[in-house]
Formats: structure tokens, C-alpha cells, sequence
């Protein structure tokens, strides 16, 4: 008979069955919306409208609409990108690396955080297209034919691996985050009617849950997992290098991958805690995403941010330590030059804030959960504009040292971006299943109040 | 296919239906296949199924993308255009490593996928049988066709209610 551990974690509370299961999630996909989810919904659209609005005429009037002058070349465009990319990890690391290690409260939370992942990619690859400043030309960065121009790609340089990074990563989490969905989506199929049907029938792809097609999906997702697990490293160590290979004062350190990566697992599970805590209330979700599930992901916010101020001590030191003048003076700079209180906004939020998670009591509250994810995921920007800005506007010639100062143009892409990622999202949570239901139930027996009780009495 | 019948199983809990389908193999019916709303570990292995061996597409697409990489940056950095910068090697090899493991990860991944879809005949417009809509729910069913059993109808219907089965029905498709 099925034995649990006694120590093990309840992860489904007030005793679901497979079929509370089933309705729970597929109510939010069949019924009519919530007036709730109509105004965060149309909300969202007003803010993408804005946003777009601008980002047409950052196209038409050209990137003067920033605040870029001749010293800082890179500043909001290239903050929101690596911030955005870093959120976008959070998806992949808990689907395939909890897959990995055999989580088992992922279940509830990687399809709404592989979701995520998507809209956060996107919206970083806006901000390359649009720094581009002439974004049609943007098909440059592929290896096109010299017909194209006179020239094939630089495949030495770090811009042309983001490309491809970037765009590998895109594509296998959106397999990733399908192959996910088909047995939800044929779940749906079975239950609905008419035009419905036909719909999720198409996207269902004929699943019908059959013991031979679950082994090999079984096999295509531990393998998809392992893929992943090592391409959501490169990702963001590709992005660090971005930084890492050019040889501005501040940039130019070893310790850029692994503290990049430490630093985008932070920011995204700030970001899914985020999403959860709504998403789990607007669709009474409670007893899927408990109090269990928003604990441990803030002891991994505790751990990353943990790892991300090592690393700050450890650049700071490193600075010191090389004897090279002008890295202890990128680094004295960032910490009491013009741009001090940026530094000590991510000092602050990154490392200190996430420590009150030791105590438990902080750590199962929800509203402090809430605005200490916000909290994070500000100091997380702040930490890449530290680095981009403050090693930027104070470069080798002391004649040409500069301030930045945002525009109008800075503020309105940034806000384009969130335009699209709530709208998208709740796109997303409206017509899809923002809980994968098949894994759920494999893990209601193990993990649920009612199944253990159920098994002692047969037993 | 018009005329092929087949019984239906219908259990309430995956561990009954995996024993049932060891049982009731044990007794010489063979099953066409069982179909749950979540993956049952070892169901595969009491349907007799060989182990699955995604793995080597994804090996074959992977390794594929790889020397794909390799020829795509050898030939343009080192044959088609080289460009001398500051002296140097024309095709370093350790800068083309993230384009290799990039393009490696891509194909191994796509083309495992799609051999997964091509294998198991899904896509947007394949007609599956569904034998019980609730499959996908919260039910575990067993699908037996009938004419390829010795056994009769009723003497496998009985079979799947001693091991188990809550419901048993008879479709036709």
C-alpha cells in the first residue's frame, strides 16, 4: 500500500480530491471573468497602450528621448533588460531544477512561474530591439549571408552569444512550458463544449493519457529538465558577460556569472512570490499555494540574497585587494560618489531586508512576503543600474564625467514593459490553467491531509 | 476500426488499477492500454512496455546542433570572411563555445520534442479514442480489446471487478 513519511509537508490542503482538483482550476478557465480580473485586466491594457505609445515615438524620434548622453551610453534600456532577464529565470529554476531534485511543491507553482518566465523574456528583448535605436534593423544580429551586408556576425563577441542565448531560451521554455500544459489542456477539452472544445482540442493535440505516451512524457521532461538546468546558468552568465568581457573598471570581474545568476534566481522568485500571492487570492487558490510554498520560496530568497551580498563583498574586496586604482576608485564611487544612494538602495533592499526571513513568523506572513518581494525586486534594478550607471558616468577622462538623469522616454518604455507583462499574464491566468493539474494530483497522495488518512484505515 | 470493441475499466484510485493491470496480464488478457489523468509510476512497466529512450533523440538532435554550430562559426569566422583582429586566430575556439552549447540545448530539445509528438501521433488535428471523457479527471481506465482475447466478455469483466474496477463499459469504435 502508499506509505507517506509523518514528516512529510502538507502541500494541498482540506483534503482535495483528484476531481476538487480538476474544478478548482478549470472554473477560472471556464467561467465568465471576475470583475476583479476585468479592471486589473483593463488596468493593464491602459498601462501597455501608454507604454507603447512611447516606445513607438522612442522609434520615430530616436533614442534622444533618453537621458543617454556621450558618457553613459547604457543606462534604463539595459537595467530593464538584464532585470527583466533575470526575473525570467525564476520559471525554468523551479520547473526544471526542483523537477531535478524532486520538489514536490513545485507542482503548484511552475506553470504560473514558467508563464512568467515567457512575458519576462519578452519584455527584455524589447529593450534590446529598442536600444537599438533602429530597430528594423535589428535582423543585423543574425548570421545572415553577406548579401545582407558586407559582413557575418562577430561570433567572438558577447552581444552576438545574447542573441542566441536569449532567443534559445525563449523558445525551449516556451516547448518546456507546452509540453507542460498538454495534459491540462486535453483535461479541459474533455470537459468542454462546442467552439471551446475545438480550441483546446487543437492545442491538446490529440492527448489522451495513455500509459506509453505518459512514460515518454515522463522522459521528455526530466531530459527537457536537464536541458534547461544548465541553459538557464548560461543565460544569465552570457548576459554577465556582456559586462565581463569589456574592460571598463567595475565590469570587468570573474565573479560576474555566478553572482549575475545568484542575483536573477533572487529577483525571480521575488517576482512568482509576487504573482502567487495575488494570483492565489483573485482565484481562491489557497489550499494549492500555502503558506508551505510562499515559506520555502522565501528561505530560497534568503539563500540567493544571501549569496548576491557575498558577492557585493567580495567585488569590494577583490577592488581593493588587485591594487589596480581605477577598479578601487569604480568601486569607492559606487559607494559614496554622486550615485551613493543608489548603492546603498541595493545594499539595503538585496541584502538586509531578505535576513528578516529568518524568523519564521516574518517569513509565513503574507503581507510582509508581499512587500518584501516588491522590495526585492526594486533592489535587484537597482543593482544593475549601479552597475551599468555608476561605472559608466565616471570614466577615464575626468573631463568628459557626467551625471544621469532620467527622461520621460526612460520612464515610459520601463512602464511599457510592465504594461505587457500584467496584461500577458493575465491573458495567460484567464485562459490556461495557472496550475498544473496533472502534477497536482501526482503528488495528492504523498501530500495531501486526506489521502495518508484514507491509506492507514485500508492499510 | 468501425467494428472493433472494447471493454473499458474504469478504476477510482492509480495504485488499484496498477495492480489490477499486473493481475489481470497475470491471467493472460492483454490490454490495448491504460490511460490516466497523471503519470503512475511503473504502469509502463506492468503494461510490459520497454523502457522509454527519448534520450537518444535528444543525444542524436543534440550532438546534430553541435557540429551544425561548430561548421556555422568555423566557416564564417575562419573560411568565408576571417577577420584580423589585433593578429589574432582568425577561429579561437573557446569564444564559440556559448554558440555551440546554445545551438546544442536548442536542437536536442525541439528535436526530442517533435520525435515525442511525431512518436505518440499528436498534433492540432489527430482524432484521438477517447474510451472514458473522465480519464483525464480523476478516473484510471484500462482499455482491453475484445477480439484480440481469447477470453470472453464476461469472463474479463469479472476479472477487472475482482481487481478492482468501479465501473466496466463496453465501447465501440
Amino acid at each position: 500500500m502508499h506509505v507517506v513519511s509523518p514528516i512529510r509537508e502538507t502541500l494541498v490542503l482540506n483534503g482535495k480530491t483528484y476531481h476538487d482538483v480538476t474544478e478548482d482550476i478549470c472554473k477560472q478557465v471556464e467561467g465568465k471573468p471576475t470583475k476583479e480580473w476585468k479592471i486589473v485586466f483593463g488596468i493593464s491594457v491602459l498601462v501597455l497602450l501608454y507604454g507603447t505609445a512611447w516606445v513607438f515615438w522612442t522609434w520615430w524620434e530616436g533614442l534622444g528621448v533618453w537621458g543617454l548622453n556621450k558618457t553613459v551610453g547604457w543606462a534604463w534600456d539595459i537595467t530593464n533588460f538584464v532585470w527583466w532577464v533575470g526575473i525570467g529565470h525564476a520559471g525554468t529554476l523551479i520547473s526544471a531544477v526542483l523537477l531535478l531534485f524532486r520538489q514536490k511543491w513545485r507542482t503548484s507553482i511552475n506553470r504560473a512561474a514558467e508563464a512568467m518566465t515567457i512575458f519576462a523574456v519578452i519584455c527584455a528583448a524589447s529593450f534590446i530591439v529598442m536600444h537599438m535605436g533602429r530597430p528594423w534593423l535589428a535582423y543585423f544580429a543574425l548570421p545572415l549571408p553577406n548579401t545582407f551586408g558586407s559582413l557575418w556576425v562577430n561570433f567572438n563577441s558577447p552581444l552576438v552569444w545574447d542573441v542566441f542565448a536569449i532567443s534559445t531560451y525563449f523558445s525551449v521554455s516556451c516547448l518546456f512550458w507546452y509540453i507542460g500544459l498538454i495534459p491540462d489542456l486535453a483535461t479541459i477539452r474533455d470537459r468542454a463544449t462546442g467552439t471551446r472544445k475545438k480550441v483546446y482540442g487543437a492545442l491538446a493535440i490529440g492527448w489522451t493519457g495513455g500509459a506509453k505516451a505518459w512514460a515518454r512524457y515522463e522522459d521528455v521532461s526530466l531530459i527537457l529538465a536537464g536541458l534547461s538546468t544548465p541553459l538557464v546558468l548560461s543565460v544569465h552568465t552570457i548576459v554577465s558577460f556582456d559586462f565581463a568581457t569589456s574592460v571598463i573598471p567595475g565590469w570587468h570581474t570573474t565573479i560576474f556569472p555566478p553572482y549575475f545568476v545568484a542575483g536573477a534566481i533572487f529577483s525571480g522568485f521575488a517576482m512568482v512570490q509576487n504573482l502567487m500571492l495575488v494570483t492565489r487570492v483573485v482565484y481562491k487558490l489557497e489550499d494549492y499555494v500555502t503558506l508551505e510554498h510562499i515559506s520555502l520560496m522565501n528561505k530560497i530568497i534568503t539563500l540567493t540574497g544571501s549569496v548576491v551580498g557575498i558577492a557585493y563583498i567580495t567585488e569590494f574586496f577583490i577592488a581593493a585587494y588587485s591594487g589596480v586604482e581605477y577598479e578601487q576608485y569604480a568601486f569607492i564611487n559606487r559607494a559614496t560618489g554622486p550615485l551613493w544612494w543608489s548603492y546603498w538602495a541595493m545594499m539595503t533592499c538585496n541584502v538586509l531586508s531578505p535576513q528578516l526571513f529568518w524568523f519564521k513568523k516574518v517569513r509565513e506572513n503574507i503581507l510582509v512576503s508581499f512587500i518584501m518581494a516588491v522590495v526585492v525586486n526594486i533592489g535587484m534594478w537597482f543593482e544593475r543600474f549601479v552597475i551599468i550607471v555608476t561605472s559608466l558616468h565616471r570614466d577615464y577622462l575626468p573631463s568628459s564625467w557626467t551625471y544621469f538623469t532620467p527622461r520621460m522616454g526612460d520612464i515610459s518604455d520601463y512602464i511599457f514593459s510592465f504594461g505587457f507583462f500584467f496584461t500577458a499574464f493575465f491573458l495567460f491566468s484567464k485562459f490556461l490553467p495557472v496550475i498544473n493539474m496533472a502534477e497536482v494530483k501526482s503528488v495528492l497522495k504523498s501530500s495531501s491531509e486526506k489521502y495518508p488518512e484514507k491509506k492507514k484505515v485500508t492499510a | 476500426m468501425a467494428d472493433s470493441k472494447y471493454l473499458v475499466g474504469v478504476f477510482d484510485d492509480g495504485d488499484e488499477l496498477l495492480h489490477a493491470v499486473e493481475d489481470i496480464r497475470h491471467q493472460g488478457v492483454k490490454i490495448h492500454e491504460a490511460f490516466t489523468p497523471f503519470a503512475i509510476h511503473g504502469l509502463d512497466k506492468a503494461l510490459g512496455y520497454s523502457f522509454p529512450r527519448m534520450g537518444v533523440a535528444a543525444f542524436l538532435f543534440g550532438i546534430t546542433g553541435t557540429l551544425c554550430a561548430l561548421l556555422l562559426t568555423f566557416w564564417t569566422m575562419g573560411v568565408d570572411w576571417p577577420i584580423n583582429v589585433g593578429g589574432k586566430n582568425f577561429f579561437p575556439f573557446p569564444t564559440n563555445i556559448p554558440i555551440v552549447f546554445e545551438l546544442t540545448v536548442l536542437l536536442a530539445a525541439f528535436g526530442m520534442s517533435f520525435t515525442f509528438f511525431f512518436m505518440e501521433d499528436l498534433g492540432p488535428t489527430s482524432k484521438p479514442i477517447i474510451f472514458d471523457v473522465r480519464s483525464t479527471d480523476d478516473k484510471f481506465v484500462v482499455a482491453i480489446d475484445l477480439a484480440k482475447n481469447k477470453l470472453s466478455e464476461t469472463e474479463i469483466s469479472k476479472l477487472l471487478k475482482e481487481s478492482g474496477a468501479s465501473e466496466v463499459n463496453v465501447k465501440e469504435v
